[in-house]
This record gives C-alpha cells, sequence and structure tokens, in this order.
C-alpha cells in the first residue's frame, strides 16, 4: 500500500473525520431537494467543486442516479478541456446533460474582449441562466458556491430563495435553523441550493484526493501557451484570443486554481502535477482563490450585485 | 503576477510527511460555535484578530481591505479587521453586521465553523439562525458598557437553543486600563444573570480584540489574567456530545425506489448506532420491523453512527414513507399531535393564537397552531408576563396543537428531533421557530368515540346535505340580510338551517372578546367550531362575518370536510358601503370612534378564489337570493 493509499484509508475509516461530516451534511441537503422539489437541477459547471458536488450527487441516492439533470451554462469560451471532460464524465456516469448557450449573445457576438468582462458576464452568463432555468421550469438549482470564496457568500443561505426575478434579496432572508429547510415557494418562484457552503478550498482537495474524483486535467501543472496581460497570465487557448502587436504566447509551466472562461481565468505559476502537490502548493499560499477570476474584481461588492440580479 | 510555491515536493521522501499530515489535518475535530453580543462590542473585528493572528488572510484580501479602507471613513490608513467579516455592501458602508457570516480556520489542534450574529435587536432571528446549529458560544461585552438588554437578550436565545458552554469575553479592555476591577464588576453583574439559566461552564477572558491581547496570545497588559487566552480556550473546550450514545433515531428522507428490485429508506441518522439484523420500530405507526443492509455508495457498511448519511433496506416489505422515524423498539420517540414549546417569534406580523401556520421539523411538516400563550419571556428579567400575542424578535411558551401527530424527542435531548420552524401559509416566510419541550397527551390515547348516529344518518333525516355557508364582506356589502332573506326562503322549502350572525354572536358566546387582531382570530375560531358542530348536526348554517383576513377563512374552511364549506363573497366597493352605512358605523371610524374597523384603519383581505361571488352593489337582494338558491340546487345541496 502506498503512502497515498494509506492516507486514503485513513481518511475513509476515521469515524470522527471532519470530511465525513461535511459530506453527510451535503448529502442530507441533496435528498432534501429532491424530497421537496417538482422540478430540481444541478448547475454544472466542470469545476472542481461541480466535481466534489456530483461525486456527493451519486452517493446520495446510490443505488439510484440523481434524479435531475445537469445543466451547464456555456458561454462559448469555456476552455476546451473543459467541454471534453463535462462530455467524458456525463457519459461515464450515464446522467442527462442540459448544455445552455444564449443564442442571442452569440448573434450579437458578444465577447469579453470587444464588450468588456461585466456586459459579457452578464449576457453569457446571468441572462442564459435565468433563461435555461425559466425554459425549463426549474423550482431549485444546486450550485457548488462555498462560503470561504467570498464576503457575500459567506452571507448566504444554504436554502437561499429567488423571487421570480431570480433576484437574491441579501437583507431579508430566511432564517434557517438546524437542519431544517424551508422549501416552500410559489409559482415562477426558486431556491438556489449550495451543497457545498461549509466546504474550505482545502475541503474539496482534500475530499477529491481521498474520493479520487476525475477532475479537469487543467488543475495540474504542464506546459500551457500563456500571454501576460495586467498581470494575469491568459492561456491562449484557441485563436480567438487577439494578440496585441508583438504580443507573443510563451510555454510556460502553470495551472489554474479555478477555471472558467478562459480569457477571464489568470492561470497560476506553479510546479504541482499531483494532488498531494496542489494541496502542498495552497497551504503554503497566501493568495485567496479568486485572486484569479477577472470579473470580482470589477469594484467592491461586485459579487453581491451580480448575486441580486440572478447570477449564482 | 501569482505564483504559487510548492512547499513539498510531488515525489521524494518528503511526500510520506507531507501525506501523515494531511491525514491528520482531515481527522481533526470541529467545533461550531458563535459570537454574539450587543452592537458594537467587536465581535466582527474579534474574528477578523482571530483570522488574521491565525495567518488565515490572503495577501490579497488584505490589498481589498486597503483599498476598501481608503475609499472609506476617514482613510485612517488601518486595515480594520471587522470588513473581513462584514460582506455585504450595506454592512460595509453602515458598519454593522446585519446577517449571519460563517468563516472558517483551523488551528493546529482544531477545525472551526465560526458563525458572526448580528447584535442589532432587529436581526434577533439572525443571531437564532447562528446559534442552531452551534455548540458553542462566545458573548461578547464592551468593557465600558457592561451587561446589555441585549447581551442578556442573547444570552437567553443561547440558553433557548440549548448551548451549555459559553465564552464571555470581556472585550476592550484596552479602553478601561486593563482594569481588573472592572472586569471583576462585571463577571459578577453576568453571573447574577446567568444563575437561573441552564449554562454548564462560563469561563469569562479579558480581551482586546483590536489588539490582539489574550486573543491567540496572553496579554502583557493583564499580567493578573491566569486564565486561557480565547484560542486556547476555543482549542480545548469539550462540547462532544455523543449522540451515538442515545437511542437509535432515523427520520426517513426520502424512499429510494430504482427499480421494482429495490426499496430503501434514505436518511440522516440522528442518535445511536445501527446494524444490520437490528430491530426498529416506524414512528408514528408503531410497527415493528428488522434492518437487512445498510447501504451506501462506497459498499453496504456494519454499522451507521449518528451523523451518517445512510439507506437502509428491510428484512419485510413494508409501507414507509417520508416524515417516519425509524428508532430504537425499547426507547420510542414520544408521538403527539399536542406539544408545549418554546418559540422565538422570526416575523413583523405578530404571532396570534389560533392562526394556522405550517410546522416543519426536519422530514415532517403539519397545519399547527399556538392552542395556548402561556406566558411571554422577559429576557431583561427572565420573568414570565402574560400576554395575547408574540412580537417580532419576541419569545413565548407556547401550546401548540397540529393537524396530525408529531414524532419527536424533546430539544434537550435531540435538536434535530425536538426543534422546528413555523412557516406563514401566504408569504412563505418563516416565522417562528420552537424548541419542544414535552407532549401535552400521548395521540395513541386517544380514541374518538365512534357514534352509531352520524351526520350523514342526520343529514338523511333532513333530506338536505348539510354545509356551511360562509358569508364575508365589508360592513354594509348586504350580508346579513341576504343571508336572512335566504334562511326564510330555506325554510319556506322545509329545509332545516341556522343562521349566525357576526353581531348577535358577539353578545353572547362572544362577549368576552374585543376588536385586537388576536381577538378577531378567536373570534372567528369560535363561530366556525361553532358552524361545524351545526353542520355535523345535519343543518345548513349561514355565517354571516365580516372575517376579513384570508388566513381565518382558510382556517374555518380547514375545519369542514370537502364539499362541506361555501365561501361567499358579498362584494361591493367601500364606497357604497360606507354611503349605505346602516348602521353609523363608518361615520364613527371615520371620526376615529372606532378603531380597527374594517375598510378604514384595518384592510379587508378580498378572497382569491371564493365559491360563490355576488355582486351586491349592482344587483337587489332578492336577485341574490335566487341566484343563491339555484347556485345550491345545482351543487346538490338542496
Amino acid at each position: 500500500m502506498s503512502f497515498t493509499q494509506k492516507t486514503q484509508h485513513l481518511m475513509k475509516t476515521t469515524a470522527s473525520s471532519y470530511l465525513r461530516q461535511l459530506e453527510a451534511e451535503s448529502i442530507h441537503i441533496l435528498r432534501e431537494v429532491v424530497s421537496e422539489f417538482t422540478n430540481p437541477v444541478m448547475l454544472y459547471s466542470i469545476g472542481k467543486d461541480s466535481a466534489v458536488m456530483l461525486h456527493l450527487a451519486m452517493k446520495a441516492f446510490f443505488p439510484a442516479k440523481p434524479p435531475f439533470p445537469l445543466l451547464h451554462v456555456d458561454t462559448t469560451w469555456k476552455f476546451k478541456e473543459m467541454i471534453s471532460f463535462r462530455d467524458e464524465t456525463v457519459k461515464r456516469l450515464g446522467l442527462d446533460l442540459i448544455v445552455h448557450v444564449n443564442e442571442e449573445g452569440v448573434r450579437e457576438k458578444i465577447s469579453p474582449f470587444t464588450h468588456g468582462s461585466a456586459l459579457y458576464t452578464d449576457v453569457m452568463k446571468t441572462q442564459a441562466l435565468k433563461q435555461a432555468l425559466d425554459a425549463h421550469g426549474f423550482d431549485a438549482a444546486f450550485g457548488g458556491a462555498r462560503r470561504d470564496e467570498e464576503g457575500s457568500r459567506a452571507k448566504e443561505r444554504v436554502f437561499s430563495f429567488r423571487n421570480e426575478a431570480h433576484a437574491w434579496d441579501p437583507k431579508n432572508q430566511r432564517p434557517e435553523l438546524w437542519h431544517t429547510y424551508n422549501t416552500r415557494v410559489r409559482k415562477g418562484e426558486s431556491i438556489r441550493v449550495f451543497p457545498l457552503s461549509n466546504w474550505t478550498e482545502l475541503d474539496i482537495w482534500s475530499y477529491i484526493h481521498m474520493e479520487e474524483i476525475p477532475i479537469v486535467p487543467l488543475y495540474f501543472a504542464a506546459p500551457r501557451p500563456v500571454v501576460e496581460r495586467d498581470g494575469v497570465l491568459i492561456m491562449v487557448d484557441d485563436e480567438r484570443l487577439p494578440l496585441d502587436k508583438g504580443e507573443k504566447p510563451e510555454m510556460r509551466q502553470v495551472r489554474f486554481r479555478t477555471l472558467g472562461c478562459y480569457p477571464l481565468t489568470g492561470a497560476i505559476t506553479a510546479e504541482a502535477t499531483t494532488l498531494p502537490g496542489i494541496i502542498g502548493e495552497l497551504m503554503a499560499s497566501r493568495l485567496s482563490e479568486r485572486q484569479g477570476r477577472v470579473i470580482d474584481r470589477d469594484q467592491a461588492g461586485s459579487m453581491e450585485r451580480k448575486k441580486q440580479e440572478g447570477y449564482f | 503576477m501569482p505564483k504559487l510555491t510548492l512547499v513539498q515536493p510531488d515525489t521524494g521522501p518528503d511526500s510520506e510527511v507531507f501525506e501523515a499530515m494531511l491525514a491528520e489535518e482531515s481527522n481533526k475535530d470541529l467545533l461550531r460555535f458563535l459570537t454574539c453580543g450587543s452592537v458594537d462590542d467587536g465581535k466582527s473585528t474579534l474574528i477578523g484578530r482571530l483570522l488574521y493572528d491565525s495567518q488565515l488572510v490572503y495577501d490579497d484580501q488584505i490589498a481589498a481591505l486597503e483599498a476598501d479602507a481608503k475609499k472609506g471613513k476617514g482613510a485612517s490608513g488601518e486595515v480594520d479587521l471587522a470588513m473581513l467579516v462584514d460582506g455585504l455592501q450595506a454592512e460595509r458602508e453602515q458598519g454593522i453586521t446585519i446577517d449571519v457570516a460563517y468563516r472558517y480556520f483551523a488551528s493546529p489542534k482544531r477545525k472551526f465553523i465560526v458563525a458572526d450574529t448580528p447584535g442589532h435587536e432587529q436581526y434577533t432571528r439572525n443571531m437564532a439562525t447562528g446559534a442552531s446549529n452551534c455548540d458553542f458560544a462566545v458573548l461578547l461585552v464592551d468593557a465600558r458598557k457592561g451587561v446589555l438588554t441585549q447581551t442578556r437578550r442573547h444570552c437567553c436565545i443561547l440558553n433557548l437553543l440549548g448551548i451549555k458552554k459559553i465564552a464571555l469575553a470581556v472585550n476592550k479592555m484596552d479602553l478601561v486600563d486593563f482594569s481588573s476591577d472592572r472586569f471583576d464588576e462585571i463577571v459578577s453583574e453576568f453571573e447574577a444573570f446567568t444563575k437561573s439559566l441552564n449554562f454548564e461552564e462560563v469561563v469569562a477572558i479579558p480581551v482586546a480584540a483590536v489588539k490582539g491581547d489574550n486573543i491567540l496570545n496572553p496579554s502583557a497588559h493583564m499580567r493578573w489574567y491566569h486564565g486561557p487566552t480565547l484560542m486556547a480556550h476555543l482549542e480545548t473546550v469539550d462540547v462532544v456530545s455523543d449522540r451515538a450514545a442515545s437511542p437509535f433515531r432515523m427520520p426517513v428522507q426520502w424512499v429510494n425506489r430504482p427499480d421494482s428490485d429495490f426499496r430503501g429508506f434514505a436518511g440522516t441518522v440522528s442518535a445511536g448506532v445501527l446494524r444490520p439484523g437490528d430491530e426498529v420500530v416506524a414512528l408514528p405507526a408503531g410497527k415493528r420491523t428488522t434492518i437487512e443492509r445498510i447501504v451506501t455508495y462506497d459498499g453496504d457498511l456494519e454499522e451507521a453512527r449518528a451523523g451518517d448519511s445512510v439507506t437502509l433496506t428491510l428484512v419485510d416489505e413494508f409501507d414507509i414513507s417520508r416524515g417516519d422515524i425509524l428508532a430504537a423498539p425499547d426507547a420510542e420517540a414520544e408521538v403527539s399531535d399536542q406539544i408545549a414549546a418554546n418559540v422565538i417569534w422570526m416575523d413583523q406580523n405578530p404571532m396570534l393564537p389560533g392562526r394556522d401556520y405550517i410546522l416543519k421539523m426536519g422530514n415532517q411538516s403539519a397545519t399547527a397552531s399556538i392552542s395556548t400563550l402561556k406566558h411571554k419571556l422577559n429576557v431583561d428579567n427572565l420573568e414570565h408576563q402574560a400576554g395575547t400575542k408574540l412580537e417580532l424578535n419576541e419569545v413565548g411558551y407556547c401550546n401548540l396543537s397540529m393537524s396530525r401527530a408529531l414524532v419527536f424527542d424533546p430539544y434537550a435531548q435531540d435538536r434535530d428531533l425536538g426543534g422546528f420552524i413555523l412557516i406563514d401559509r401566504l408569504t412563505n416566510a418563516t416565522v417562528g421557530a420552537g424548541m419542544i419541550e414535552f407532549g401535552l397527551r400521548r395521540a395513541t390515547n386517544i380514541h374518538w368515540q365512534a357514534l352509531d348516529i352520524d351526520k350523514s344518518v342526520r343529514a338523511q333525516m333532513k333530506a338536505q346535505k348539510p354545509c356551511a355557508l360562509w358569508f364575508t364582506g365589508l360592513s354594509g356589502s348586504g350580508k346579513s340580510t341576504v343571508a336572512s332573506m335566504l334562511e326564510k326562503q330555506l325554510h319556506t322549502r322545509g329545509q332545516h338551517t341556522y343562521l349566525l350572525d357576526g353581531d348577535n354572536v358577539r353578545h353572547g358566546l362572544n362577549k368576552d372578546l374585543g376588536f385586537t387582531d388576536a381577538d378577531r382570530v378567536e373570534n372567528i375560531r369560535r363561530v366556525a367550531e361553532t358552524a361545524k358542530l351545526f353542520v355535523d348536526a345535519g343543518l345548513i348554517v349561514m355565517v354571516s362575518f365580516i372575517s376579513p383576513f384570508r388566513s381565518e377563512r382558510r382556517m374555518a374552511r380547514d375545519l369542514f370536510q370537502e364539499n362541506e364549506f361555501l365561501e361567499v363573497f358579498v362584494d361591493a366597493p367601500l364606497e357604497v358601503c360606507e354611503q349605505r352605512d346602516p348602521k353609523g358605523l363608518y361615520k364613527k371610524a371615520r371620526a376615529g370612534e372606532i378603531k380597527n374597523f374594517t375598510g378604514i384603519d384595518s384592510a379587508y383581505e378580498q378572497p382569491e378564489s371564493a365559491d360563490i361571488r355576488l355582486e351586491a352593489s349592482k344587483r337587489t337582494p332578492d336577485e341574490l337570493v335566487s341566484e343563491l338558491i339555484s347556485n345550491l340546487e345545482k351543487k346538490g345541496f338542496i
């Protein structure tokens, strides 16, 4: 038995394990939604948090399959490797996947380069998400957000009420006590549910390691073509990235801490090629996870405002 | 540009050490605690300090705070640690905490989830939310101000929510010259207040969060204090309650039926330990069965313990569904449709006895109403006070009755099986939280006396279908006129009837009731119950009542069987009614001589889907009565 296997074994068999507690609580939340709502959906964004959430769903309903479809809001600017990983995952697990693209945005040729990250995110992510939720009439949607990510997320309930316009009212949240969740909504209203609320970034990686959950290879360091802009390393994932005069992609040993749209996701120069390596780098890091996200930096409180507009 | 340094190589001899460290990390125990206390006592700053000193604040977060500080008040250049915790824009702008923020950190000994809860009285419900999942609390007081009303209020709520151990952090000691006398004074004041509460342990620690005194490191300014620092106490306080040692309980959350071969009952074990072959009893039905397998994705388990989310299969085919509780057969949970509980009210609209709410407790739900508000709790002095309703943030000790029997344990024994929320039926808001003390009667002991002469036999003799016609509408809309004309017509047709009129009933049965919202609810309840008895006697009952609130009309409807209750909306605009003013009441109300008059200074909630709507301003009473008669004939009542 290798050391990694030993670690995994130890983590799995210790009854008091912190990760086991988090796992059981998340499974409880997943089951609660399926019991109480008529038409739930799981937002699947392909990243590490989605990978954990999906793994928990496989556990929660075993031996049945998760009784809801996955929804991926495709901005058309995701990393190629994300899309192939998505399709493989769905096939491997035998799940239903809905892919939604805001066709209007595509017709208008909305891109992060010509329209700026704020408008692009609104049209291709927020509006696209609302279109998909409305079109299918979902009354509950799982998201993989965690409270340790960002200030306004730290305040959000596990069952987060949204009105007919999908808006969040941070000043008027329903009290949420014990493990009893108020799941009542009227027609058109919905609940966003966050089963990973109490997980930290470190918990996510430790759990991926313990459970050997497959993740997109972009999380591991490899030589990749990048350009440096405003101190952010952007990977040249396809020919749509407009290069400035004299700008030349160079191969560097990089990986990603979070994954999103490639023009808005900064790479980090790092060496970890294994999960213990990633966890080691994380423990030594002095930077938070979302620093690589271009959209959060627009201004203070930008995430809160996006959430009020219906963003996840 | 961001660069991460690898502390441990991916491979090589050090990776073994690293793996061991990782395993240890994942097996740390977890303390969930909250910080509470009055506004401005420095709760958010304290947590910011804990995070900062534990080196859990990232460089880019500090950079963001510095940017905020420059934009914000004063630009003192000093980073405000509270900003690390106050995540909402409104909170940062106002410098207050509105809602619970959850933070995550770890020390070499423990993992912590901390709920930072608001101090303002108006956000007390959020403080209760934070406390409900915690095992420990840090209660702050400002050393200059001492124990305040809000300190006492929070103390009370901690006690109600079953938190047994607390730390009293006397903060801002730097502003009272680190005085041990002041500290002792506050501690003895606090002890006097908490004497009658159920705390097992209170540890008082003098701190200065803004400077870090006695947070992680012992303070150089308070040599007179020999107790633990806050962090040392957090790391060692023993709150482990061994839920696994209690009798087995598992609420059934979801029935797993992927195909006809598998039928599993999924849920989270709330207490005890379970092994295949164990006998369990399914409540409330009380049937016994035996566990076959404990199924999980990772393979069948030899045992499931409190906290585990599992799926159970049984040796026999058994009709169990969501909301049922599986329990140890030698120590069953209680089953009752009436309970006594402490209720914290969380809504702007007051809790009114008699009004129906949805009660939800884990996987169980029922319609519930407060049958009696035994007393209110004055959080200032812990005295009991009489009251007729609970306002926002008030605490009351109540009897509740439910539409169906609930399976529960007292809250002190099991939070998940003894703590419930109350939901408003119209707005769907969570309006209250309750902690069950005990059951008022065992539902299993109640047996309805089966009577041979029943409603249908009585109705048969009268050759009619009994029903209640509930006339609702503004004063002066013509309810009583139409109802009494209808009764005459029915009488001449040989029908057996009775008319309950709002004004007349107030002279007898309800003469002890006034016109407050609470009394109005009780007024309706009594009339509805009386109407129900008359329907049971086989009569066609007409009830003529303004009954302005939808929830009360629904309460009345719920007492009856389907097709026994007809809501008749006598619809006339306020202007018409006011012009008619048959009893001169509108005039008095406008003059301010009558308070809470429906339509003037008290709302009338129009029926959304009345069974019969009469256009009372456009047609004569005779026409309305013939319309009603033909309607009743069509529906087969006469």
